[in-house]
């Protein structure tokens, strides 16, 4: 099929438009964040930072707590990720790989489980956790949060393991190994892949999680960083190149997270691994 | 990051569909061995975890919510850990006001707006991939993956500073067009302009999911259907209504429905970028339930309006519901 020149045209120059669309916000969050407090405030924009300062990152570092709210993201973040990659593991594979009654209703209890509004839970969260004098307390926190992406990971996983070729497991267990040697030795590392892009989703939700937090945890010392974030503008009023900073560091994980685990998921997961 | 129905591309899934291209035969034996038989509870002890939490962490606060929408609770009750049952009366308050019909109303009309943009724009940039070169479709891809990675308060933040009214980079643009009642607008002062910042925010984060997962999805189309089409003397228009879509149909089916959840319950958008304001009129229903629930600590009536939400939602999905309910029935 021919095509005009405009017909060659108008794709590209869509994509081109587009691109600086969807990018602009996020370059304009990093440039904001490098630029002295001048240039930021100034009649016109400075669409290109060229006097480069660390001086809001050093203010937005300084703040009070930063460093424990930091430590608490992670702690929360990666806790509720390996909790609910072990719990969704064990499903997953009862899902993927084995014929039992019930199993249907297992799979759409999930897919119901995966709707659940969070968001409008909060307060009967709160009278349970209070109830139980758990609040103020990370422990919560991490165990909400892996419930949140336990369902998605486990109806995730499921592909993953479903793609895992059935002939690998059996000819290792021709070859001797027991079943669950058979899961660990073969299966698992064929699984790293998946297991990566699954806790991507999980890091993503358990990261940015607000409504919760917001309610359970009114000790700063308990807090992440989420809240810090969202409180932060309205702590240093219009010092925009401050919050910038704060948001730049907020986004920085989880950026390059999503490339980097963007790529080890598609790179091949098995290609070939049946024909050796 | 997926799609509930089976079938459905999901981020990861390019990965999966190359995985499952049927491998070349070892022997004649390979494969054709059934698995050992353990015993039949195993899987039932393997699923055993993942239900128990779900039933606790997620059944629990559901069934508590809905003893607490019964219940009297404001401060005092907090406090001093009463119980007092008051029968339907959060309901009948709830229900009987003006404002809580005015939130559904504009809840519905708010997720409305923004699935329709969302669908359809992302449909659209999902198609410019499928048509762009190699380069220009990693280039849009890198645009697309960073929106999406984005952090939603991160983002919420960055729009902020973009809308700011001073210094605010948006207004400087449209001031430079020319529209100079706008050099010093603020975004934040009206219900109108709150709500299309909010939109503007939504969309953009949204139509990347929609279009990576579209542009996967239009891979899957065997090229001999296009080339079939074409040879009948189908045009590009026919081709995409008769070829493209009919194998879309599943997947926009999937992903709206998703969409319609996400922008439902869409809560640190609206709640960090102005809070329900200006005058509580950007409150969607679970900003009202917070609002309501936590911030004028009437704890009872927010657990009823959160309830009333939750219903609200099943009856705007349940057309999707009983379609899923009904596959997985059938291929029982």
């Amino acid at each position: 099929m021919k095509r005009s020149v405009f017909g060659r045209i108008w794709p590209n120059a869509t994509a081109v438009i587009l691109f600086a669309g969807f990018v602009f916000p996020v370059y304009w969050m990093f440039a904001t964040a490098f630029k002295p407090t001048g240039d930021i405030i100034s009649e016109n924009p400075v669409w290109f930072p060229t006097n480069i300062t660390a001086g809001h990152f050093a203010k937005a570092v300084d703040a009070d707590h930063f460093w424990t709210l930091v430590l608490n993201s992670i702690t929360v973040t990666v806790s509720a990720v390996l909790l609910s990659l072990v719990i969704a593991l064990f499903a997953a594979f009862a899902l993927a790989r084995m014929r039992f009654r019930g199993r249907r209703g297992f799979i759409v209890t999930f897919m119901l489980a995966q709707m659940a509004p969070w968001e409008v839970m909060v307060i009967a969260i709160y009278m349970l956790v209070r109830d139980n004098e758990m609040l103020d307390s990370l422990v919560p926190l991490t165990v909400f949060y892996a419930i949140m992406v336990l369902p998605l990971t486990i109806l995730t996983l499921r592909g993953y393991v479903a793609a895992v070729p059935k002939e690998l497991e059996e000819s290792a267990m021709v070859d001797g190994c027991t079943r669950t040697q058979a899961f660990v030795r073969v299966i698992f590392p064929l699984l790293a892949p998946g297991l990566m892009a699954t806790s991507l989703f999980g890091f993503i939700t358990a990261w940015n999680e607000f409504p919760l937090v917001l309610i359970l945890n009114k000790d700063i010392e308990k807090q992440t960083l989420p809240l810090w974030l969202s409180q932060f503008q309205t702590a240093f009023g219009d010092d925009w190149g401050a919050t910038m900073a704060a948001s730049s560091l907020f986004a920085l994980p989880i950026l390059i997270l999503f490339i980097f685990l963007q790529r080890k998921a598609v790179s091949g997961l098995t290609d070939g691994a049946v024909k050796g | 990051m997926s799609v509930q129905t089976e079938g459905t591309d999901t981020a990861g899934e390019p990965a999966v569909h190359k995985a499952r291209v049927p491998a070349p035969p070892r022997g004649e034996d390979g494969g054709s061995a059934p698995p050992a038989r353990r015993g039949a509870a195993a899987p039932y002890l393997l699923l055993l975890p993942a239900l128990l939490a779900t039933l606790i962490l997620l059944g629990w606060p559901l069934v508590k919510n809905g003893m607490l929408s019964f219940q009297n609770l404001n401060p005092r009750q907090l406090i001093q850990h009463l119980t007092e049952w008051n029968g339907g009366d959060n309901y009948e308050e709830v229900l009987s006001g003006s404002d809580f019909w005015h939130v559904v109303e504009r809840s519905v009309v708010f997720t409305a707006v923004n699935v329709v943009l969302i669908m359809l724009l992302g449909t659209l940039t999902g198609l410019l991939l499928a048509r762009l070169g190699k380069r220009m479709r990693l280039l849009l891809l890198l645009g697309l993956v960073l929106a999406w990675a984005m952090p939603v308060i991160a983002a919420t933040t960055v729009y902020q500073w973009l809308f700011a009214q001073r210094f605010g980079v948006v207004n400087w643009v449209l001031d430079k067009l020319g529209w100079h009642s706008m050099a010093d607008y603020n975004w934040f002062g009206s219900q109108l302009s709150t709500f299309s910042v909010i939109t503007l925010l939504i969309v953009w984060q949204s139509i990347p999911f929609v279009a990576i997962n579209l542009y996967a999805a239009t891979t899957t189309v065997p090229r001999e259907l296009y080339e079939a089409a074409s040879l009948d003397g189908a045009g590009a228009w026919k081709s995409f209504t008769s070829v493209t879509f009919p194998f879309l149909r599943p997947f926009l089916y999937a992903t709206t429905f998703l969409e319609v959840i996400w922008v439902f319950k869409a809560f640190p958008q609206i709640f960090a970028i102005n809070e329900g304001g200006p005058d509580h009129l950007t409150e969607t229903l679970p900003i009202y339930a917070f609002v309501e629930g936590v911030g004028n600590q009437h704890f009872g009536v927010g657990a009823a309006i959160s309830f009333l939400t939750i219903l609200v939602l099943l009856v705007i999905t349940s057309y999707y519901l009983r379609m899923v309910l009904k596959q997985e029935e059938d291929e029982l």
